[in-house]
């Protein structure tokens, strides 16, 4: 009935393992009770069953903060071991550890970083376009629910069963049944596999709003930097992911059914494994970080109160980073024994990519020169990432160096390299792109002073917590160590461990920051819609914005189409009269195919076979019978348009009559509303 | 300085062979290049940040400047120059340093056979028809020539002091050649996680003096063990920290019994896998 699930699943053999357990459950009654406190109607009408673009990008980001708590928590338990364990077993045996240090990578990538990317693109690149959703709303909420159903596997693995030992990568034939038998590593396979098919949906999804959604005169080389870098991922999210689910999918195959696909017996080939895999993760790594770039872009040129410098350079460098990403992916296994002709290649194809990124690191510093800087929180993340992410850089083209990656690779070497990719680069680019847009999601500012804190923290933590793992790799450290006999070690992880310590702080500062900014929020409304004197056409709706964005769509003339708009004094030019707009309906049938996902999943990894059967029927008939339903928009009409754009425009202008009894000039950051007649 | 922080000791930093040396001369050189770059990126960072501050009027404020010829064919061609630059580099270090080739030296190359266990490593001497589990002994200033193989999951052999590492995975081998200039005792383990006892995966190198060397295959053949077909199997029943063991004699052909385990006719696999099975429980 149950498959081979008992009641020795539950962790009743550990005390650590039972404290995850039990922060995990209070963590979903926490969810629970804040659900019931917004009331169950409400959360479920206006959020699970949603499809406005908006909406399902805040919820992406949420779950990008949570398991972002989660991840982290992993990461200080490790931290923790390697700080104690010379020559001892530290708190953690092999096997938790091994747990710990694979749900974390497998947290920060698939269900922090991926829910992060999308919800930005959610919340920003239909209103950066000039749209008023994304192409394909319902499935955008499919691609969600299948995200969080994905990350509900991985939280779950805590309390019901263990999670895999094999890394976050996978690597068969360890990930196999022979060497794994019990059901971490299908926790982990399931996860990726329902998460990743998430993903692939999302990037058809923008790729097909960015490349026909556009509002009129906004041509290919008018958009804004963080749509462009939007659109090359999702163009990498749709070719890469398909390389991940078949993998996984093989991986399954030979895990619940016997086959042999990457076995070391039967015929199988592990090989075959590891280049699906990184065929796949190495356009992830840039599927993660082209966004941020994007983000970069738009926060140097606002906050340098400048164009950005070098716009069709930053283009060309995104595309051909795209492109080139998907030629390298052989770097990861330099040391398999390929002929030095094949490792070159891909080595120097690596370093190739150092080029346009370089081009790109010039081109955000020329837009700072000769600019006006304000030093917004989403500005220091930029500055700091600039000067980490270079070092970053060098030691990837280090590592491209094929001999000097046979001393380097599986070091912690390794792990600070990536790791010096991926937090100044992936996560600041994030944070700096959820303070910039906070106000365009909520209608109120960000707390500054404990934004910059929490950089600071952040920065400061980063530089400790791996600078000392650079230096660990030279003295022959590897990575995924549970202990150590080398005493020359141990001071370099105590340093490391403190600086660990520091980002806590820095994540700290980002908690209070929340909650102050939400108490201050009066303070700190953005009635305008335009909070930084923005450039690009998010700006120019309401914040929050309105369910349609744009009562009208905006006429683009210029790359910087809001700052142009504004320059001409025609930014918020109201229409003579409003028409109605057709808005796509909530469904709940993204949350039901999420909840079936999920139970597939767990009924896959315990074998409960008629459970399997039952939830993939279940989500076959909710998928058709939500393809028979033709009634899935409203008409928003005319007059509740204008109801809606009336009181928008009542408020601005209420702020120009305050500003001028001030005695404040009105200038450029204070709408000038003139109405067309 | 590097003494202060243990890094003088380092094995990547102080190599005591010349294929280590190599690898880790082409790191520094590829490093100082980039350097070029990283410096006055990082120098113009904080000149641009603190000099165009919203607060200071003085400097030059040029809001609608974006472009710029001469600025935008440098930043793509001196980055292109560096990387041109180390793609001749690589391409030379990478066919030079290739860990399939056979070193040039005078003296004939030492072979060792490897064998990657759960978790701890096998050597075998196939001239002296010895073996041992993590201990490698060899002569000094000679190459050093080794087969390696996996007998489970995939795993990484490394011996940082003296070169690379080199993936063991089973069915396959792999080829590695390192030289200690010296004699001396140096730490490899195996770099590649693979359960619950990788963290004590390492073994002790030991390039030996010609008279050492000899003294210490004689204490190998002093061992009362021998490697036959069923002291194998036992050995590779999963271990933990396994201490050093000798054998003074081994099976004909076991590294290429071990090798064929994996390569070889759909029913001998199924046997193969039954008895895994077993080993594993």
């Amino acid at each position: 009935m149950l498959g081979k699930l008992t009641i020795d699943a539950l962790p009743f053999y550990s005390w650590v393992a039972m404290g995850g357990a039990v922060v995990t459950v209070l963590g979903g009654l926490a969810v629970a009770a804040t659900i019931m406190r917004l009331g169950v109607r409400y959360t479920w009408s206006e959020w699970l069953t949603t499809v406005d673009h908006k909406r399902i990008g805040i919820m992406y980001i949420m779950l990008a903060l949570v398991m972002l708590l989660r991840g982290f928590a992993d990461a200080i338990m490790m931290r923790a071991q390697q700080a104690v364990a010379f020559n001892s077993d530290g708190y953690l045996p092999p096997d938790h550890f091994d747990q710990i240090f694979s749900s974390h990578g497998t947290i920060m990538i698939f269900f922090m970083a991926m829910p992060f990317l999308s919800g930005l693109m959610n919340l920003v690149v239909p209103q950066q376009i000039g749209a008023r959703d994304v192409a394909f709303p319902f499935m955008n909420s499919v691609s969600l629910w299948l995200s969080a159903a994905g990350a509900g596997l991985v939280l779950i693995s805590l309390v019901i069963g263990t999670f895999s030992t094999a890394g976050w990568t996978g690597y068969p034939p360890y990930s196999g049944l022979e060497y794994s038998p019990d059901v971490g590593v299908d926790y982990w396979i399931w996860a990726v596999l329902i998460a990743g098919v998430g993903s692939t949906l999302t990037g058809i999804n923008f790729i097909v709003t960015i490349l026909k959604r556009r509002a009129p005169g906004m041509t290919l080389m008018r958009m804004p930097l963080f749509t462009w870098t939007a659109f090359c991922t999702s163009v990498l999210m749709t070719f890469a992911f398909p390389a991940l689910t078949v993998a996984c999918a093989l991986l399954a195959l030979d895990r619940t059914f016997g086959m042999h696909f990457f076995t070391n017996t039967g015929g199988g080939n592990p090989m075959n494994y590891i280049n699906l895999f990184w065929m796949w993760g190495h356009p992830e790594v840039y599927i993660l970080i082209l966004p941020a770039f994007g983000i970069f872009s738009e926060v140097v040129a606002t906050f340098s109160r400048k164009r950005l410098f070098g716009y069709a350079s930053l283009v060309l460098a995104t595309a051909s980073i795209a492109i080139l990403s998907f030629t390298v992916w052989l770097h990861h296994f330099f040391t398999m024994g390929a002929g030095a002709n094949v490792n070159a290649v891909f080595g120097i194809a690596t370093m190739v990519i150092a080029v346009p990124t370089g081009v790109k690191v010039f081109d955000w510093l020329f837009t700072m020169f000769r600019g006006r800087i304000e030093f917004h929180p989403s500005m220091l993340w930029t500055l700091g990432f600039i000067v980490s992410f270079v070092i970053g850089g060098m030691t990837g083209v280090l590592l491209a160096l094929p001999p000097a990656d046979y001393l380097m690779h599986n070091s912690v070497f390794l792990v600070a390299h990536f790791h010096n990719m991926i937090i100044p680069g992936v996560l600041f680019g994030y944070f700096a792109g959820y303070m910039y847009w906070f106000p365009k999601a909520f209608g109120f500012k960000l707390n500054e002073q404990w934004g910059k804190r929490s950089f600071w923290c952040w920065v400061i933590g980063f530089y400790l917590a791996f600078m000392p793992l650079y230096v660990l790799g030279f003295m022959g450290m590897p990575r995924r160590m549970e202990h150590y006999n080398a005493p020359e070690w141990q001071p370099y992880l105590i340093v490391a461990m403190l600086g660990v310590c520091i980002i806590l702080l820095g994540i700290v500062c980002m908690i209070v920051q929340i909650m102050v900014s939400i108490r201050q929020r009066n303070k700190a409304l953005d009635l305008t819609g335009d909070p930084w004197n923005g450039r690009t056409l998010e700006w120019l709706t309401s914040s929050p914005a309105a369910p349609y964005n744009f009562a009208v769509l905006p006429e683009v003339c210029d790359r910087d189409a809001f700052h142009d708009m504004k320059v001409h004094g025609i930014a918020y030019r109201r229409p003579a009269r409003y028409e109605d707009i057709e808005m796509p309906k909530s469904t709940a049938a993204g949350v039901l195919l999420g909840a079936f996902a999920f139970l597939l999943g767990f009924a896959m990894i315990w074998h409960i076979w008629w459970l399997a059967i039952a939830s993939a029927l279940a989500a076959a008939a909710t998928l058709i019978a939500r393809g028979c339903n033709d009634d899935t928009e409203y008409v928003l009409p005319a007059s509740e348009v204008q109801r809606i754009e009336d009181g928008r425009y009542e408020v601005m202008a209420s702020i120009v009559r305050a500003g001028a009894t001030e005695g404040e000039p009105v200038a450029a950051r204070k709408p000038s509303l003139e109405r067309a007649t | 300085m590097l003494s202060g922080c243990g890094l003088s000791d380092a094995p990547i930093i102080s190599p005591k062979g010349p294929i280590a040396l190599a690898e880790r001369d082409l790191l520094f050189t590829a490093t100082a290049v980039m350097l070029l770059v990283i410096i006055p990126v990082i120098v113009m960072t904080f000149l641009f940040a603190w000099r165009y501050r919203a607060s200071n009027m003085k400097a030059r404020y040029a809001p609608n400047w974006s472009f710029s010829i001469p600025l935008e064919a440098t930043v793509w061609l001196i980055p292109a120059a560096i990387v041109m630059a180390l793609g001749h580099l690589l391409w030379n270090a990478t066919h030079k340093l290739d860990p399939y080739k056979r070193l040039d030296s005078a003296a004939a190359p030492f072979e060792v056979q490897v064998v990657a266990q759960d978790w701890k490593w096998l050597f075998i001497y196939p001239e002296q028809r010895i073996a041992s589990v993590n201990e490698l002994a060899f002569p000094s200033g000679r190459p050093l020539s080794l087969k390696i193989t996996s007998d489970t999951v995939m795993n990484s052999f490394f011996i940082p002091a003296l070169g690379g590492q080199i993936y063991a995975m089973a069915g396959m081998q792999a080829r590695l050649h390192l030289l200690a200039d010296q004699p001396g005792r140096f730490t490899g383990r195996n770099t590649q996680y693979s359960g619950d006892g990788f963290a004590d995966q390492h073994f002790e190198a030991i390039a030996a003096s010609k008279p050492d060397f000899e003294n210490w295959i004689a204490k190998v053949r002093q061992s009362q063990d021998t490697l036959d077909a069923a002291a194998y199997r036992a050995l590779a029943a999963p271990s933990i920290a396994h201490p050093v063991t000798y054998y003074s004699s081994v099976a004909p052909n076991l590294f290429e019994t071990i090798l064929a385990k994996y390569r070889g006719h759909k029913a001998r696999d199924h046997q193969q896998a039954a008895e895994a099975a077993n080993r594993k429980f």
